[in-house]
């Protein structure tokens, strides 16, 4: 899942006054021992489908394409140079992949938490009518998520309701689209990752009790305040878990630039991944951009727990 | 007296630090087909220590909710120091609440939990303020911890710190120190009260221990089924109770039904299973017909059957149920022909107590009865909690 920042280790305990048996060591030991087994199936995992493909990646990254090789003809040496090219290449890339990411972010918290409250909050009690809102938030990813982005597509197209009504009060000029431009795409982004948003932000409105809301009227706070002062600040683990959710995948999601952007000013650095990949078959290339995001999402990420960090929030 | 208005926008103007009357006006609360509260009128002198005590459901929680703002009445008024409120939102009432659950915010530190309402005033010096409200609960030293490192009663006194410190005009308690254990209750009652004493203000204390509300409050309503049973000073509803649920709940009562016989003047003699009680007339609600007589069990004396008595006194024979030593006193029940079980006791004065199976008397001066009306239920309010 996510990165929250690691809980400090239990300190080791003071070597205690009463010695203990040998049968008592030997249990705590074979204790021990079983917490190590339980975790050697996660490991294993980790291992097989994170780590070792990590590797690949990198070592791909830097193969070396020889003098006369045929299209897809690579082998493997050090050639950092590659990192150099694609840097130069999609730089730009990179910064558009991250500024629509960081938009798409902020619209679906702003369009989130108020849905996450009026569930968690406002309906508390009213199970029915809870279960009715989340199921609704939920069902349509029960269908793919390429033909939901589809339908977007239509949504958003020149015959479509919204261009037409945004055209007849002249918000958008005659001539105007919203297919193939970044408010389409930063559309698609925000609709997508938007129940990665606002589940965690329920989970943690579900648990607010709201006898700190009734506490902090009483103590004057008008309803703005209190929800400033108090209900915002304790959901901001929730929060800080949506926006982690929602960013990292935006950041390095294709689909939606792909189907709802143009091939100018609106790619996005998955995008170019998946075309240096399986069109241009520039392996090292793919490699080495891949590589590069994953490494700016981790810099972004660790800055952004240092920074908005809820550790120490209780 | 109040001399301030609240502005009715915005934020209210500092009060007088001696509280405010709290006036109720026929205030009726229902939640769907259930009455919660019902045609309620209530006055409540500024400084006053008034306690609402009742078992639960009995509409005090929601009384003191309407007071706070909490929840709207269905109808009626509340008005503090002659203001109309029944329409303000809470935030816009001069009243603090201490919460059962304490509702202190977990994300703050005790300090900022108790300057908040100081803050939101846009009070200047709410943090020194905030401090000094801190020293008067003795917590100063905890300031800058978080709400979960402190004790149960910590942070009740921070609960109870961070409503006075506004120095409102009422000041709500719900069932306050319910959370506590028994020795720390007693302590919170003595400081509750010596608090309340030293800055004057209006208090209104809701809790379903009668001794509890006895002990700290100068007035105290009694409520039953949305309405007051009986309003007064501890004294006055223990030693004259109106009704049974009143007899019952606040202390134990023996109640006895009979019908008036005589007239004796200024008192009335009943009939009691054949049993000839005597109570002063303005002890009691029935001068004629059916009554219930009641007294309180250390108002009577158990004596052995030889031993002589007042005989003005009324008297009941009867065989001991049950006796228990407690070292201090001997509680008894004693099974009455026709009447049904007495509670009582006596204290120890070195005198053998009767053991079970043996008869006794219990005599009691007729100035001790209390008289309630005949069509009351002698067990209202027995076992309610």
């Amino acid at each position: 899942m996510t990165a929250t920042g690691s809980r400090p280790r239990n300190k080791k305990k003071p070597a205690s006054v009463h010695l203990r048996s040998e049968e008592e060591l030997a249990a705590e030991r074979r204790k021990r021992r079983v917490g190590l087994y339980l975790i050697i199936p996660g490991m294993a995992v980790l291992a097989l489908f994170f780590a070792a493909p990590v590797l690949v990646l990198l070592s791909m990254s830097l193969y070396a394409r020889p003098p006369g090789a045929e299209i897809g003809e690579f082998v493997p040496a050090l050639e950092f140079g590659n990192y150099v090219t694609v840097i130069g290449a999609y730089w730009d890339v990179f910064l558009r992949s991250f500024f629509f990411a960081l938009i798409a972010t902020v619209a679906a918290l702003l369009i989130g938490y108020p849905m996450a409250y009026l569930v968690a909050v406002r309906l508390r009690g009213r199970q029915l009518m809870q279960g009715i809102l989340l199921v609704l938030l939920i069902a349509p990813f029960f269908s793919s998520f390429i033909l939901r982005t589809q339908a977007w597509k239509q949504i958003l197209s020149d015959e479509g309701p919204v261009v037409t009504v945004l055209r007849a009060i002249a918000i958008l000029p005659a001539d105007g689209h919203l297919t193939a431009t970044a408010f389409a795409v930063v559309c698609g982004l925000t609709y997508n990752f938007l129940p990665f948003m606002m589940l965690p932000i329920y989970a943690n409105l579900d648990r607010l009790d709201t006898n700190l809301l009734e506490a902090s009227g009483d103590l004057y706070a008008s309803p703005l305040t209190t929800f400033f002062k108090v209900t915002l600040p304790l959901s901001m683990p929730g929060v800080f878990a949506g926006t982690l959710l929602t960013f990292i995948p935006a950041a390095g999601d294709y689909v939606n630039a792909a189907l709802l952007g143009n091939n100018r000013d609106t790619a996005m650095i998955g995008q170019i991944i998946d075309s240096r990949f399986f069109k241009v078959v520039d392996y090292p290339g793919a490699s080495a951009l891949s590589f590069i995001l994953m490494i700016l999402i981790l810099a972004l990420v660790m800055i952004y727990i240092k920074r908005f960090g809820t550790k120490e929030l209780f | 007296m109040m001399t301030t208005t609240t502005s009715l926008k915005g934020k209210a103007q500092p009060m007088a630090a001696s509280g405010a009357d709290l006036h109720l006006g026929n205030v009726t609360k229902r939640f769907a087909d259930f009455t919660a509260v019902d045609d309620l009128t209530l006055t409540v002198p500024s400084g006053t220590f008034f306690a609402l005590l009742g078992p639960s459901g009995c509409g005090k929680t929601t009384t003191l909710r309407m007071i706070a703002g909490l929840e709207q009445p269905t109808s009626g008024t509340i008005s503090i120091g002659g203001q109309d409120v029944t329409k303000l939102a809470s935030y816009q009432r001069q009243v603090n609440t201490v919460f059962q659950s304490y509702a202190l915010f977990p994300h703050m530190s005790v300090l900022d939990n108790v300057a908040f309402g100081l803050k939101r005033k846009g009070v200047k010096d709410s943090v020194p303020r905030a401090k000094a409200a801190l020293e008067m609960v003795e917590l100063e030293h905890l300031a800058s911890r978080k709400p979960v490192q402190l004790s149960g009663g910590q942070q009740q006194r921070v609960a109870l710190a961070r409503a006075l410190v506004n120095r409102p005009a009422v000041l709500l308690l719900d069932e306050p120190l319910g959370a506590l254990d028994m020795k720390l209750r007693r302590q919170m009652q003595v400081e509750l009260k010596s608090i309340q004493t030293e800055v004057g203000l209006t208090f209104i204390h809701v809790t379903h221990d009668q001794e509890e509300a006895m002990t700290m409050a100068d007035t105290v309503a009694v409520m039953n089924k949305g309405k007051i049973e009986q309003m007064g000073a501890p004294r006055d509803l223990y030693e004259l109770p109106k009704t049974a649920f009143v007899a019952n709940f606040l202390g134990k009562s023996n109640l006895m039904h009979g019908t008036v016989t005589e007239d004796l003047g200024d008192a009335v003699a009943v009939n009691a299973a054949g049993h000839r009680l005597v109570m002063p007339k303005d002890r009691s609600v029935a001068h004629s017909g059916a009554a219930v007589v009641g007294v309180r069990p250390e108002k009577m004396r158990v004596l052995n059957l030889p031993d002589e008595y007042s005989p003005s006194a009324n008297m009941l024979t009867g065989t001991v149920l049950d006796a228990s030593f407690t070292g201090v006193s001997t509680e008894y029940l004693v099974e009455v022909q026709g009447i049904g079980t007495i509670g009582t006791f006596s204290q120890n004065m070195g005198q053998p107590p009767a053991q079970r199976g043996d008869t006794v008397r219990m005599t009691w001066e007729p100035e001790f009865s209390f008289g309630l009306d005949g069509a009351e239920e002698a067990s209202a309010g027995r076992d309610a909690v």
